[in-house]
This record gives C-alpha cells, sequence and structure tokens, in this order.
C-alpha cells in the first residue's frame, strides 16, 4: 500500500492504494466518485475522461500512486456552461459517455485558448471550427451518436466565451 | 385525421407539450455525474467478480487448476462447474411465455464442462477487490479436451437451410416465378452481398451488482427488459418472482445487447448467492464480446429484373444467417423486400446455418439494417444499368398496397419523404455520371436508399396517480437507455390530463413498477403511451365521477366526452374544477387509474391487426461522401434523412435517436466489424480499440426531417424511431460511393482496399 | 494486473540503478501502452520504476539548428512547441496524428518509441504469439493480418510498429540517448527498432536496463517544408494502415534533398532509403515519385489481406511528395 494525497475536486484526498489500483479505479471505489466511467478500461473510448492540474486525462491508463500529488477534477468538480449546452443541445442519449465528454470538452477548450494545433489545423488557423471540434474531441466515443448535439453545445459554448 | 383505430383519448386533450423539443428530464442527472448505473451502487461487504474464459471452441475441461488463483489476496471464491451450486436450466422457448427469449443461451453456467464457444465463462472469481478478481481470474488454468468445432460461417454457408418461419416472421415468400422473370427481363442485376458480424458496444459494459437477503435479491442491472430478467433469474434460482427487486434506471447503452440475460448477469447472482456477499460484476470490454451474443453475419443475394421503363418484373432477395447450437436469434433479412416494391414476381428466402459460436442476438433493427443494405444497393445498381435516376427508379415501383397480399398500409409516405429529401439535400445538383463530381481533390458522391422498420408494440402496464397538489405520477417499468422514455411519457401525460409538465412525474426503471413494455423492437414509446392514455382516461373518467357527486359542481351532469381536461382540472366551456377541487370536494388525497395488458389477449389482438394492414416506419436516407481518389478513403460529408414515423413526440429526443441509428449505420458501411477467427471461433478484436465505432471525426452535420402526419392505427399516431433510421444507411453510403468512383463495393465494410 | 513493486526515484541515477539489480523491471512514463498490457497479462514486471517525477520534460536548442527533446516530454506538449511547428513540422502532424488528446497529454517521447505492436494475436493470450512467447508460433501469418507488415518481415512475426512519432523521426535522422549504469549511449533512431528475424519478442536496442533519457534531432532545414500523412480505417483515432512522412527539397525542378519513412507497414519505423536514393537528383514529377515508391516497396511480403498495402502505399507515397511540390492544395 502506498499512501497518496490528491486534490480531488477541491478537496484534499488521502488514501492507501495498492501501485496497480489505477486513478480511475480509485476514483470509483474509493472515493465515490462514479462520474468518471469505466467504458474500456484501455483507453479506447475516452468516457473516463478526468482533468488532472487542468489537463485531460485517461483516468483508466493512470496509476494512482503516479498522481500523488496532483489536482483532479471529475464531472462532479465541474461546473460550467457546457453542463446546461449539453442538455438544451440534447448532446447525450443514455449518458454513460456525459461526464467524459464534458471533462473533454474542458480541457479542449483550454488547449485551444492555449493554442495547441490538431491534425486538421492549417498553418495561421486560429479558429475553433466544428471541424477542428470533431477531430479534438475524436477520443471519446459516443455509440448512442449524439456527436452532432454535442458539437453544437460545444460551438455554442465556445462562441460565448470568444464573444 | 382522424382516429380509426381505438386506444387515442376520446375526451379532448390539448397538445400543449406533445410535438414540442423539450429538454429531457434526466438531463442535468447524466451531466452531473449523479446518474448512478448498475456498477455503481455500493453495499456493505461488496465483493467483486471475474470471469474465466474458454480458450477453445468446443470440448470439454478436463481438469481446473485453481490454486494458483486463490492464492491471491483477497480471493474469496473461485467458482467453477465443480464446485458451483446448481441453477435451473434455461427455460425451453414458448410462444405462451415471450419471457421465455430471454435466455441469451441454453447453456447452463457452472454446471457443466461442456464448451460450446471460445469464450464462454467456465469459471467465475470473486475477491475483494476488482483488481484482485481480476488477476485471480487470470491465473485459473483449463485444460480441455477438444472436439471438432464448427466455426467458420463463410465454409458453412452453403449448408443452409431455410429458417422456420412464424407468422409475425415468415422466412419465405413467393409470388409468380421470380426465375424466370429475371431471365426474361430485359434488364437486370444479380448481385451477391456480405455483411460481417457487429457489436452493440454500447459505451456502459454489461454489469451487475446482486445482492441476496435470505431468499430475496435485489439487482442492479442496466437492462432492456425488467419482466424478462425478473422472470428468468426466477427460473433459474427457483425464487418466486415477486422475491426479487430488478432496479434499472440508467441504461448505459443498449442497441439490442440488453435484452436477453446473458452469462454476466447469471453469474453474478450465482456468486452472491454461493459466497453470501453481495457480488459486483463488471464486466470487461473483452468479456462482454465473449459473453454477450451480437449481430449475425450474412451472405445475401439480391436480383432484380426490370422492364426498360424500370417496372419491376422480379425480385429475388436470399440471405444466410446464422445462429448457434446454443441459441440464437433468426433475422427477418428480406423485410424489406417484402414490403418496399411492386414486383410483379418475388421470391424470398432466408437461410440459416447454426455454429459452435456464442449465440447471436437482436441489433438496432436486426434484419432489416443488413437487408436493406442489400436491397437498397441492387435498386441503386439497377438504376444504373437502366440510365434512370435512383429516385425516380423507387418511384416508378412505389406500391399503393403491400405488394404481396395487397394488404393496406396503416400509414406509406415514401413518395413525400423522397420530395421533401431531394429539396433539402439538394439532389437536383448531383451529375448523374460517375466520378465526375469533385471538390479540390475530392471525389464527391451521393447515394439515396429507402428505410424501413415495422413498427410495434407491447403489451405495457401503467398506473396513474393524482395528488391533492394536482400532481401526476405515472408509473410505468420503462427502461431508458437513452431515448428519452420518461420525457416523453411525461408530455403525453401532461397532455392527457390538462396539466403543466413540472407537475408530471414518471417513475421508471425499477421492478416494481407495474410492468412496462421491453425496450426493443422500437415500441417502447408507442406502446407506453397506449397505457398512459388509457389510464388517463380511467383517471378522468373517475374523477368526473367524483365531481358529480359534489353538488356544486359545474361539472354535474356532463358527460366524459364533453369535458375537457385542461389547466389542471376538467371543464365544460368555462366552467370546471381543479383536480384538487374534485379531490378536496370528495375528501380525498389521492386517485389512481391502472391499466393491465394482457400478453395473450395482446398477441391475439396484434395478430388480427397484421392480417389487416402492413405496419412500419419509412424513410428516405440521402448522402454525400467525399473519397480521396489516391487512397480509397471515404469519409460521409452530409446527411438528409427524412421519416416517416406518425406523430413526432418530442423533436429533439427524437431527432437523437434518427441520428444515432444512422451514425450506426455509417459505422456499418465503413468500419464496423467483428473479427471472428475462422480457425479457432475467437473474437479477435474485443475491444474499442480495433472494433471501428465511428468517432466524432467521422460524423457529419446530419439532418433529420420528419413528415409528422399521424399514423392511424398507433396511440397519437406515433410510430418508434429507434430504429428505422440504421436501415438504408449502408446503402445510401454504398450508393454514394458507387456514384463518386464507379465502384459498387457489396462486402460490409467499405473499407479503402476495397475501393483503392 | 499482477503485482509489482512501485518506486519512484528522484534522479536519473537513481532511476537505472534501480532496475540495475532487477531483471525484471520496468520504466513506466505516461502509462498509455504499457498500464494496458500489463492489465492483460502481457507485461508482467516484478517492479515498476516511474520515471515521470525525472527532470527530462523539457526540449532545448542544440547548436546548428538542432533539437534536444527530453525523454519525458509529453507528446502533445511536443506537438505544440513552437519551434518543433517551424523547424519538424512532420513530427508536430505525425504526434498530433496518433491516438487521441487525453493520451497525447498522458503519452511520453520516450514511452512512444518504446509502444508495442496492436497485432491481435500478441494481444491475446490464447492465441500463438512469438513475439509475447518467443517459440509459440505465430497465428497471425494465416489470421487477420489485414493490417500487417509487408516489409522486414520474417516468418515468425509480421506485426508492426504502431508508433506514428517514431516514423517521423526516422525521417528526421534522430538520435536516441539511453542511459545506464555503464554510461550514456547515442543509437541512431534508425537502429534503434529491430526488425524481428527470429527474436521478434527483442524490438530495441535498448538493454533492459536502459533508460531513454532523451532524442536529439539535428538541424534539418528540408523538414521545414515537411509533411506526415496517416492512412486509417477511421477519420482519427485508428492506428496507421500506412502513413508516409516526407520533406523534400526541389530546386528547379530537381530534387535537391529528400527525406521518406513510412509507417504501418513494417515492424520498425522505415527509413524508405531505397527511395530516397532513387528521388535525389532526379525530376520532381509524378512519374518519378512513382518509381521510387515502387522500389521501395519491391521486397514487400504480402499476403491476401494485407496486399493492398503496396498500392496504398505507393499512391500515398506519391500523393504526399506531389502535395508538398505542389504547394499543399490537398490541406
Amino acid at each position: 500500500m502506498t499512501e497518496i494525497r490528491m486534490k480531488v475536486n477541491g478537496s484534499v484526498e488521502s488514501l492507501d492504494v495498492e501501485p496497480w489500483v489505477s486513478l480511475l479505479d480509485a476514483l470509483r471505489e474509493r472515493l465515490g466518485l462514479t462520474g468518471p466511467k469505466k467504458g474500456c478500461d484501455q483507453g479506447a473510448c475516452g468516457a473516463c475522461t478526468v482533468l488532472a492540474d487542468g489537463m485531460r486525462i485517461n483516468a483508466c491508463l493512470a496509476l494512482a500512486v503516479q498522481y500523488d500529488g496532483r489536482e483532479i477534477t471529475t464531472i462532479e468538480g465541474v461546473a460550467h456552461p457546457l453542463q446546461e449546452a449539453f442538455v438544451r443541445h440534447d448532446g447525450f442519449q443514455c449518458g454513460y459517455c456525459t461526464s467524459g465528454q464534458i471533462c473533454s470538452a474542458i480541457g479542449m477548450l483550454a488547449e485551444h485558448a492555449a493554442g495547441m494545433p490538431s491534425v486538421v489545423t492549417g498553418p495561421g488557423d486560429r479558429e475553433l471550427s466544428e471541424t477542428e471540434v470533431r477531430e479534438r474531441m475524436s477520443g471519446n466515443l459516443c455509440r448512442c451518436g449524439a456527436y452532432n448535439g454535442i458539437v453544437d453545445a460545444i460551438m455554442d459554448v465556445a462562441g460565448k466565451d470568444a464573444g | 385525421m382522424t382516429t380509426k383505430y381505438a386506444e387515442t383519448a376520446p375526451a379532448t386533450t390539448g397538445t400543449k407539450y406533445v410535438g414540442r423539443p423539450i429538454d429531457r428530464l434526466d438531463g442535468l442527472a447524466k451531466t452531473t455525474g449523479e446518474a448512478r448505473f448498475a456498477a455503481e451502487h455500493q453495499y456493505p461487504g461488496l465483493a467483486h467478480a471475474a470471469l474465466v474464459h474458454a480458450t477453445i471452441a468446443r470440448g470439454r475441461v478436463t481438469a481446473v487448476d485453481t490454486a494458483a488463483a486463490r492464492a491471491v489476496t483477497g480471493v474469496i471464491e473461485v467458482l467453477t462447474h465443480e464446485n458451483a451450486p446448481p441453477m435451473k436450466p434455461a427455460p425451453k422457448f414458448s410462444v405462451l411465455d415471450l419471457s421465455s427469449l430471454a435466455s441469451g443461451t441454453s447453456v447452463n453456467y457452472l454446471a457443466t464442462d461442456e464448451v460450446h464457444w471460445n469464450g464462454q465463462p467456465m469459471a467465475v472469481v470473486v475477491a475483494e477487490t476488482p483488481e484482485a478478481a481480476r488477476h485471480a481470474a487470470s491465473l485459473v488454468r483449463l485444460t480441455y479436451e477438444e472436439r471438432p468445432a464448427v466455426v467458420d460461417f463463410a465454409a458453412e454457408e452453403p449448408n443452409a437451410v431455410q429458417q422456420r418461419s412464424n407468422p409475425v416472421m415468415p422466412s419465405a415468400a413467393d409470388k409468380g416465378d421470380a426465375r424466370a422473370a429475371l431471365a426474361a427481363a430485359p434488364v437486370s442485376v444479380d448481385l451477391r452481398f456480405s455483411t460481417p458480424p457487429h457489436h452493440h458496444n454500447a459505451i456502459e459494459p454489461h454489469a451487475t451488482t446482486a445482492v441476496w437477503d435470505g431468499d430475496e435479491l435485489t439487482l442492479h442491472e442496466g437492462t432492456q427488459n425488467i419482466p424478462w430478467l425478473r422472470k428468468h433469474l426466477s427460473q433459474r434460482f427457483g425464487v418466486p418472482e415477486r422475491n426479487i427487486r430488478v432496479l434499472s434506471p440508467f441504461v448505459g447503452g443498449g442497441f439490442g445487447g440488453k435484452g436477453s440475460v446473458w452469462a454476466g448477469t447469471l453469474l453474478a447472482v450465482l456468486a452472491a448467492r454461493a459466497t453470501g456477499r453481495a457480488v459486483r460484476l463488471a464486466l470487461t470490454r473483452e468479456s462482454v464480446y465473449h459473453t454477450v451474443g451480437g449481430r449475425t453475419p450474412s451472405t445475401q443475394r439480391v436480383a432484380l429484373g426490370a422492364d426498360a421503363e424500370g417496372n419491376l418484373t422480379a425480385l429475388i432477395h436470399t440471405s444466410v444467417s446464422r445462429t448457434s447450437r446454443i441459441g440464437g436469434m433468426p433475422e427477418q433479412i428480406t423485410s424489406g423486400s417484402r414490403h418496399l416494391y411492386a414486383a410483379q414476381n418475388v421470391h424470398l428466402r432466408q437461410n440459416l446455418v447454426q455454429l459452435d459460436l456464442l449465440a447471436n442476438t437482436a441489433m438496432r433493427a436486426p434484419g432489416e439494417s443488413i437487408g436493406t443494405f442489400a436491397l437498397e444497393s441492387a435498386v441503386d445498381e439497377l438504376a444504373w444499368e437502366l440510365g434512370l435516376d435512383p429516385i425516380e427508379l423507387r418511384m416508378r415501383n412505389e406500391p399503393e398496397r403491400d405488394p404481396l397480399h395487397g394488404k393496406q398500409f396503416a400509414h406509406r409516405m415514401l413518395r413525400e419523404a423522397y420530395a421533401l429529401g431531394a429539396d433539402r439535400f439538394g439532389w437536383r445538383e448531383r451529375d448523374p455520371r460517375p466520378g465526375v463530381m469533385r471538390d479540390g481533390r475530392w471525389l464527391v458522391g451521393m447515394g439515396v436508399a429507402t428505410a424501413y422498420h415495422p413498427s410495434w408494440r407491447m403489451p405495457a402496464s401503467v398506473t396513474l396517480r393524482l395528488g391533492a397538489d394536482g400532481g401526476v405520477v405515472v408509473r410505468c417499468g420503462l427502461h431508458e437507455m437513452g431515448m428519452g422514455a420518461a420525457t416523453a411519457q411525461a408530455q403525453i401525460a401532461a397532455d392527457a390530463m390538462g396539466v403543466p409538465m413540472e407537475a408530471v412525474r414518471v417513475e421508471y426503471g425499477d421492478s416494481d413498477l407495474p410492468p412496462g413494455p421491453g425496450a426493443g423492437g422500437s415500441a417502447q414509446t408507442a406502446s407506453a403511451a397506449a397505457g398512459v392514455l388509457a389510464a388517463a382516461e380511467k383517471l378522468k373518467k373517475s374523477l368526473l365521477a367524483m365531481a358529480r357527486r359534489q353538488p356544486d359542481s359545474p361539472l354535474r351532469g356532463r358527460r366524459l366526452e364533453e369535458v375537457e381536461a385542461r389547466d389542471g382540472g376538467l371543464f365544460h366551456g368555462g366552467r370546471g374544477q381543479t383536480y384538487a377541487e374534485i379531490l378536496a370536494g370528495a375528501g380525498r388525497d389521492h386517485v389512481e387509474a391502472a391499466v393491465k395488458s394482457g400478453m395473450l389477449s395482446f398477441m391475439a389482438r396484434t395478430l388480427s391487426e397484421r392480417r389487416r394492414y402492413v405496419k412500419a416506419a419509412t424513410g428516405a436516407q440521402f448522402c454525400e461522401v467525399r473519397v480521396d481518389p489516391d487512397t480509397g478513403e471515404v469519409r460521409v460529408s452530409r446527411w438528409v434523412g427524412v421519416f416517416d414515423v406518425g406523430t413526432v413526440i418530442n423533436e429533439k429526443t427524437a431527432n437523437s435517436q434518427l441520428r444515432g441509428g444512422i451514425v450506426m449505420g455509417i459505422g456499418m458501411a465503413l468500419s464496423e466489424e467483428t473479427l471472428v477467427d475462422q480457425r479457432t471461433g475467437r473474437i479477435m478484436n474485443p475491444s474499442l480499440a480495433e472494433y471501428h465505432v465511428p468517432v466524432h471525426a467521422d460524423i457529419p452535420r446530419i439532418d433529420v426531417h420528419y413528415l409528422d402526419e399521424p399514423d392511424p392505427t398507433m396511440p397519437l399516431g406515433l410510430i418508434g424511431v429507434g430504429e428505422v433510421s440504421i436501415t438504408g444507411a449502408a446503402a445510401a453510403v454504398a450508393n454514394a460511393v458507387r456514384h463518386a468512383t464507379g465502384k459498387r463495393v457489396v462486402d460490409l465494410p467499405i473499407t479503402l482496399d476495397k475501393v483503392l | 494486473m499482477r503485482p509489482f513493486a512501485y518506486v519512484k526515484p528522484a534522479d536519473v541515477t537513481a532511476a537505472v540503478r534501480a532496475v540495475a539489480t532487477e531483471p525484471r523491471a520496468k520504466f513506466l512514463g505516461g502509462g498509455t501502452n504499457l498500464v494496458d498490457l500489463m492489465r492483460e497479462g502481457i507485461e508482467r514486471p516484478d517492479t515498476v520504476v516511474d520515471v515521470t517525477g525525472l527532470p527530462l520534460d523539457t526540449v532545448e536548442e542544440l547548436p546548428g539548428g538542432g533539437l534536444r527533446i527530453g525523454a519525458l516530454v509529453r507528446n502533445s506538449a511536443l506537438a505544440a512547441d513552437p519551434r518543433v511547428l517551424a523547424r519538424y513540422p512532420l513530427l508536430s502532424q505525425a504526434l498530433l496524428a496518433g491516438a487521441s488528446a487525453q493520451l497525447r497529454n498522458m503519452a511520453t517521447v520516450g514511452g512512444n518509441l518504446l509502444q508495442r505492436t496492436r497485432c491481435p494475436y500478441f494481444y491475446d493470450a490464447a492465441a500463438a504469439c512469438n513475439k509475447r512467447e518467443p517459440g509459440a508460433g505465430c497465428d497471425a501469418l494465416e489470421g487477420f493480418n489485414r493490417g500487417s507488415a509487408i516489409l522486414g518481415v520474417s516468418e515468425s512475426c509480421i506485426a508492426t510498429h504502431p508508433s506514428d512519432m517514431s516514423v517521423a523521426l526516422a525521417a528526421l535522422d534522430a538520435v536516441v540517448e539511453a542511459r545506464s549504469v555503464r554510461g550514456t549511449r547515442r543509437i541512431p533512431l534508425t537502429d534503434f527498432h529491430r526488425l524481428p528475424g527470429d527474436n521478434p519478442e527483442i524490438e530495441t536496442e535498448l538493454a533492459l536496463d536502459e533508460l531513454i533519457t532523451a532524442v536529439e534531432l539535428p538541424a534539418a532545414p528540408v523538414a521545414a517544408r515537411s509533411r506526415y500523412r496517416k492512412v486509417r480505417d477511421r477519420a482519427s483515432y485508428a492506428f496507421a494502415l500506412v502513413s508516409v512522412a516526407a520533406a523534400l527539397e526541389v530546386r528547379d525542378g530537381a530534387v535537391t534533398e529528400v527525406r521518406l519513412a513510412l509507417g504501418g507497414v513494417a515492424p520498425k519505423p522505415w527509413r524508405a532509403r531505397e527511395a530516397e536514393r532513387i528521388l535525389l537528383g532526379g525530376p520532381a514529377t509524378e512519374a518519378e515519385f512513382r518509381r521510387a515508391a515502387e522500389a521501395e516497396l519491391a521486397p514487400a511480403t504480402v499476403r491476401p489481406a494485407n496486399a493492398f498495402k503496396v498500392n496504398l502505399a505507393r499512391a500515398t507515397i506519391v500523393a504526399t511528395l506531389r502535395e508538398l511540390t505542389t504547394g499543399g492544395e490537398d490541406g
């Protein structure tokens, strides 16, 4: 067992974990934060997306011990206009990928604002187009196929931020 | 349009909510992480289970070595056929009890050493932590005696035999002499198609939390059919149904994959009973592939003959799909071909092989999704042969009555769907020649296809309760896996009772509630709506009776037909009483109305209705693709779908469902394929990394339109929207690729190597 | 996951010491591949040495215009580095074409070099795989091998190397720096990964106790005009069927400098030296691009399901070089 301390959704949590416990399982099973979902447990669906020091990561491929001293935000710690926008634009159906989509979108907007390019970014492109959003959000699968609504919700919020 | 068929409320009601794009009621729970799914419930002493899968296709386990697994810290028990408590065998199928369809397979897990498919669960490890359970499961050693297995669909396909027919799912049809007509036709096409196995891949892997208290069982499980699940568990574990509580308020996607009872559920319940612990079995993604069936592969032949004007003289559609020796569901692959075209001669056959693989199961529009790929591709190819616009060819063959038996269509607006779609899509801009439209270097292609899915209704029991505060509670064991089930029923109930939507609460996803319809066959919304409307009618009747007994009531002497439910009460002209007033006057704190639907009477009515009508949702799919001329990569760049789904209850959630079907159809068209090793029967891509469901970047804006004409044979005129939009979708893509490149791809998925 | 001891050394010296006496130790970076493989039971280390705390996460200038990239620089950070974007755009594009944004935020440069194959038979413990279990045989030879390699394969293994980044690095003549208790070594990237031969389980030149500390990129003015083109089964978030890393300089219609490497076609990032040889000094025409591609692909060993990769690789090479000569109208 290793004792780790993380700031999770604003409060400092101290817990003993075996080194093979993933950050996702630590959050879900030890801290009761079941917002981040386990869809594949192998970095292939994005349902487990959380923010580590503001950066989006897949919690399923992270060992909890590696995040000792870090600041983790799960959907439970999020209060963001995207949440309302997801409802208004129907950016989900079953809801299982939604926590990950929203956390990922928050991280994505921050990355874009910081100048991070994507594979579809042309030289000099600054605008967050729908094509950009689709590429940047491609690490979050939605089997219900709510992609249009998700993109609409993100564009809506991104537009407001920009304006 | 007036109602020809009973079920809709005779009392005048407004449509204040039905038809409006209302935000889904569980939106907040799903966007804040509050929604708890089946694997997210804690119990004191909760233990965790993991499965051990067979690695051979057929044979017997001759030895089990669990020593290493038992030595893992935290392991509580390792259950195998040598020590597991017995479970009763799966019930045999009976038409009198459709819950007998709930058996995913006929295998009595852990009661047998027999291996029936590669991946069958042969042992369950129960441990204090999920990590220990999974690690220990990897240490269980099984020794086998192998037997020859038949696992190669392509090799076995020539040995197929005709499927058994039943009244709702015929496997053959003949009209005239289609073979002779084909031979004599001046223009014809004769194509062979193949479609691979698919998996549902709901993002929530199947999970069960099972808690025994004596002979009482509480189960958290994402299911598409609470009553079937409960009855099945009652039969397998020998306890009365009333002892079993199934809680399923959130289902993280189903698409058919959570309609039957599969090994994980049974083994979680078994493990909980064997260990005396609350047990959670959250399947790994790989375990889902190995224990939950998917869509059958198919081979199909579609041959069409036409005269020079494009009138169909022959339509031949034959198919081979597969089931398993231990179960599985034959699919109605030629269903669209029965009803879509006015061909003079028709020959339809559905054939089947049985393999030593996990049983297949329903996946979104079983039969029609893959059947329309073949049919609608062939119709498109015939249009090329004729030099005719593919929409025009379809319109020339659009029947007035059902082509096989002359039955009436309950609803049929394909002409209108194509007209509206062509307009919205800009079909006129399409240069009919192949390979000439370009956008920069990209080749551009446009394709159309018809969507077709039969409309069904299932029995549903509903209780409506009106409280003294005027609030309405709808109680029905609905299944919410993303359709917005509760939202739609709240809208319907609010209108039927004439109350604001905020005054309606829908209770669902719980076996303690009146049994709802299963979430399958696109039937839930209409089935529950019938129950809600009937219960509302009953409730209003009771309320009116109460009012009429009150001396000062302005409703005295009024009959139900004269009364309008609005503003939270019953009114005649400008005068009436609120529900609260009626209840207060009667000295009651609530009133309830219950509607129960029995299976037998329901089936009798369904069959008699089917004798008169052909009932279906239809649509016109318009797809534009871009094809890279160097690499053959195909990208869908635009989509318009126009659907005839009767009355739309909630445009927002219906849009999402219809788009979702199209997205899955695009996946089916371009990238989805379960790889079953033909030597071993083992699934080789049991992961979301290697089974390619569409990602954000694959999906363009999808415009969905409705004709919004009520179907007179359905409650409120609504037809289910869950499945129709995946049908025709893959053909629309294939037809667009044909237009862009001149190449007809007949084997799904249309990967670049088939286009290059 | 098999239990293991976890150590998190504070400096490089301690890190390499931690593995020097532990033959079954593994360095852990971002975890995006290793944690998955450990959960699948394919990697089974006794000790995991977490190197993410080491000060190897910066990109520094080298004299002459090259860059020294710390082994723990995250894929996303490297892709966004303005110097990389300006001098080696193909490297940024390769990184951004890989995986998803979340994974790129986790994955390190050193870890990316050590990614293991996605061959389905490698991933399934029930299948025969010489890479996972030397001598077991190879189920991919007669199984699902649409994604398998066509160049540099052997009868013991036809698995591809999955990294995009490494393909760009191969084109850029990158050098891998590795440290052990015995000292520091520099290994050219094109020699870093090995072909399977009879020992597909040995994938790189790295000794068990060696830690990748940096990757050095020599100055390469040609790379300012470069492109990474990835062809895959969906528009994003999928491994390459074929990828091409190319840099090209053309003067008066003739190729004066060229770098070409291929991904998705070989067990290692494939530097296309034969194609480069043909192209260099010749006319920058589509016909020459095709001739060069065909020469490079001539030794291909194909199976029915992956034979298309020859045509696809040729077409992608030609398209990428064409794009670099015509000014990127392909976008």
